[in-house]
């Protein structure tokens, strides 16, 4: 980097810091017992209601030790099936994104 | 750690004065237990009388940090809980991972599990795996490797190890010995225990036409320490006839509770879990699986001197 | 790995062939009982870890899955699954490159913001299991010497995760995780996300323009008068101030460590 990018950055950061610093005087977890408090806040609300929704606290997938009545290990035949969000996506180019069979825009 | 008496490895967490637990929540009771799943994680803490224990599948918690270990150590603040292993590929030819072994004994270290178990079965070649439970043929090679497997897993978690008894769908032409065989021959060279999968031997013998009574039969029911118990789906073999799924997704059928009542009656009242892994059900109907467990554990109980024993007094 | 011993008893070379391929032929050992075919037994093992591998891709990817309808995603992970099965027995490592496979996978050529919010969802379950490590305390930034200020340098939470995309992979991924309806969407506004985990909940954070240069820069490792410089000369926009107290409230950094001035 060159020295006067620093130089600059050094008085500007010192002020930037400072301010941000005041914004956060009362919001962040200064002491011990204050992050201890906030880590019991987010336990009440992960074991409380809002685990069935869509909050992060039920996710991933897990392992399994059984097997699956659900057949689906051979298909290669594509759907195409426009089922998803995808038609309400725009792309660029203004085209929206959903699922036709492919070929119709493929060159011949 | 050795047990003076035997020289085999403990059954149970260390009781010394470092735990972190209550001494009364270490061993896991003669009664019915459920797989624990998050999403029934609420329920189970409004609950004054869930069930008597809960099994984890051990890799799902072996990541760093994060919700999965918050939800375990409350739970395992107020229940025991058994530690199921899935991955460790036991039953193939290859050696077992350092890697997971060390990530499994961090889990036993850190939740003093009442009960350690694993499959026979394998998962992994080479770099892959196949999360399934994959089977293996019984000769004289696949034993020496399966029992080479369950001594370094024992010695390396410090902890002696339940085997669990698969489902089956396939035969290998190349099988020198039976399952029942297999099992009682590892028992005895490792010193491990058993988890009776009682479901599996259901399964098993319909796919494979054999009497799940005659299998229980040559089984060595004396060194069971907890029992299995789930749902399976059905579906057809080539000829058309019944192949079941052991699909861990519904209720558990009439004929594995009539053999469950079977077993517990000449092995006496273990720890019995019944999984529900896939379409999991509403918090009161697993507890419902498990209540109907814990009615012919207590009816048997009765029929027994010495009444309920904990799995890890024999 | 193993050298390839000769095979034993027990061929997981050709059973694993087999597994993950539907045209392989089964291992020459595997039969039925007594005298019975093998061939809708041993599918039930093809079967299985073939469904529970998409099921695992299906519970990483929940936004990707709802976009492009669980039909196509299905066949999507499928084709994933044989050409990249997982390495490690921990399923919530999984699909790491599923990302780019994406992007390579014609069929999904028609959503070209695809990958990115597969990069966002995969950070998201990283950030899930990540550590808990305590996040940078604001006071700790006030005790650096101003002249220091420059030459300092911040430690990624292990949470900490940014994806910059050309597309609006936040609005996306927001709209699909958490409204029960998805308005129109235009796909080709550029946002950059960070996905962190200050307390115990994830958040994915849509970045102010410039902050993402900026938490990109301090995320691999420079000072912080670099990510200043990186982000002022991304965006005119872009507020020192502000990205500062964002690098303090969006809990992305452990540590400070100035660095040694000598040069």
């Amino acid at each position: 980097m060159s020295k006067t990018a620093k130089t600059v950055s050094t008085a500007i950061l010192a002020g930037a810091v400072a301010t941000a610093m005041s914004s956060f005087a009362h919001a962040g977890p200064l002491t011990e017992a204050e992050g201890k408090a906030a880590m019991e806040a987010g336990k009440e609300k992960c074991y409380g209601v809002s685990l069935a929704g869509t909050n992060d606290c039920a996710a991933g997938p897990g392992t399994t030790c059984q097997g699956t009545s659900t057949v689906d290990f051979q298909g290669n035949a594509w759907t195409f099936v426009s089922g998803g969000t995808c038609a309400s996506i725009e792309v660029p180019g203004g085209r929206m994104g959903s699922l036709e069979p492919l070929d119709r825009d493929l060159p011949a | 750690m050795a047990d003076p008496h035997t020289g085999h490895l403990a059954d149970t967490p260390s009781t010394a004065s470092t735990t972190r637990f209550a001494a009364s929540s270490m061993l896991i009771p003669a009664s019915a237990g459920v797989s624990f799943k998050h999403t029934h994680l609420d329920d189970i803490l409004a609950d004054r009388d869930p069930v008597g224990f809960f099994e984890v599948h051990a890799e799902n918690y072996m990541g760093d940090g994060g919700f999965p270990h918050r939800a375990l150590e409350r739970i395992r603040e107020d229940y025991p809980i058994s530690l199921h292993g899935v991955c460790m590929s036991i039953g193939g030819p290859e050696p077992l991972s350092r890697d997971h072994l060390a990530r499994f004994k961090a889990l036993v270290d850190r939740y003093e599990p009442g009960l350690v178990s694993e499959h026979l079965a394998w998962s992994t070649h080479d770099d892959v795996f196949m999360n399934d439970l994959l089977p293996l043929p019984y000769t004289d090679e696949t034993l020496s490797h399966v029992c080479a497997h369950i001594d370094e897993m024992q010695s390396f978690i410090g902890r002696r190890i339940l085997l669990e008894n698969p489902s089956t769908y396939v035969v290998f032409e190349n099988s020198t010995i039976s399952e029942t065989d297999f099992i009682r021959e590892i028992v005895s060279r490792t010193g491990c225990g058993l988890l009776l999968d009682v479901s599996n031997v259901f399964v098993s013998a319909t796919n494979h036409g054999f009497s799940p009574l005659s299998y229980l039969m040559d089984y060595p029911l004396e060194h069971v320490c907890e029992i299995h118990l789930a749902g399976h789906a059905v579906q057809e073999d080539d000829e058309g006839e019944t192949l079941l799924i052991d699909s861990h997704d519904t209720r558990v059928a009439e004929a594995v509770w009539n053999l469950f009542e079977i077993v517990v009656k000449q092995a006496g009242p273990v720890p019995t879990l019944v999984e529900w892994d896939s379409d999991l059900p509403a918090w009161p109907v697993l507890k419902s699986e498990a209540a109907a467990a814990e009615r012919i554990l207590d009816d048997v109980a009765t029929t027994f001197l010495m009444g309920k024993r904990h799995a890890t007094a024999s | 790995m193993q050298p390839h011993r000769e095979r034993g008893d027990l061929d997981t070379a050709g059973f694993r062939a087999a597994i993950l391929n539907p045209a392989a032929e089964r291992p020459t050992s595997i039969t039925g009982p007594n005298g019975k075919q093998a061939v809708r037994r041993f599918n039930v093992y093809r079967n299985n870890v073939t469904v529970s591998l998409i099921d695992a891709l299906a519970d990483i990817f929940p936004v990707v899955q709802r976009i492009t309808g669980k039909s196509f995603f299905r066949d999507m992970a499928r084709e994933f699954v044989r050409a990249h099965p997982p390495s490690s027995p921990l399923l919530f490592e999984y699909g790491h490159n599923f990302a780019s496979f994406m992007e390579t996978f014609e069929p999904a050529a028609r959503m070209p913001y695809l990958a990115d919010v597969a990069r966002v969802e995969r950070c998201w379950l990283t950030a899930y299991h990540a550590a808990d490590t305590a996040t940078l305390a604001p006071a700790r930034l006030g005790e650096i010497p101003p002249d220091l200020l420059g030459d300092t340098g911040f430690a990624p939470h292990p949470a900490t995760g940014l994806v910059r995309s050309k597309f609006a992979v936040v609005e996306i991924f927001d709209a699909n995780r958490n409204q029960e309806n998805v308005g129109r969407i235009r796909a080709g506004i550029p946002q950059d996300a960070l996905v962190t985990r200050p307390g115990h909940d994830v958040a994915v954070t849509r970045l102010p323009d410039g902050q993402g240069a900026f938490f990109g820069r301090l995320i691999a490792g420079g000072t912080l008068a670099e990510a200043a410089e990186a982000g002022a000369n991304e965006a005119g926009g872009f507020d020192i101030t502000e990205a500062i107290g964002a690098l303090i409230s969006t809990g992305a950094f452990i540590a400070a460590e100035t660095r040694d001035q000598q040069d």
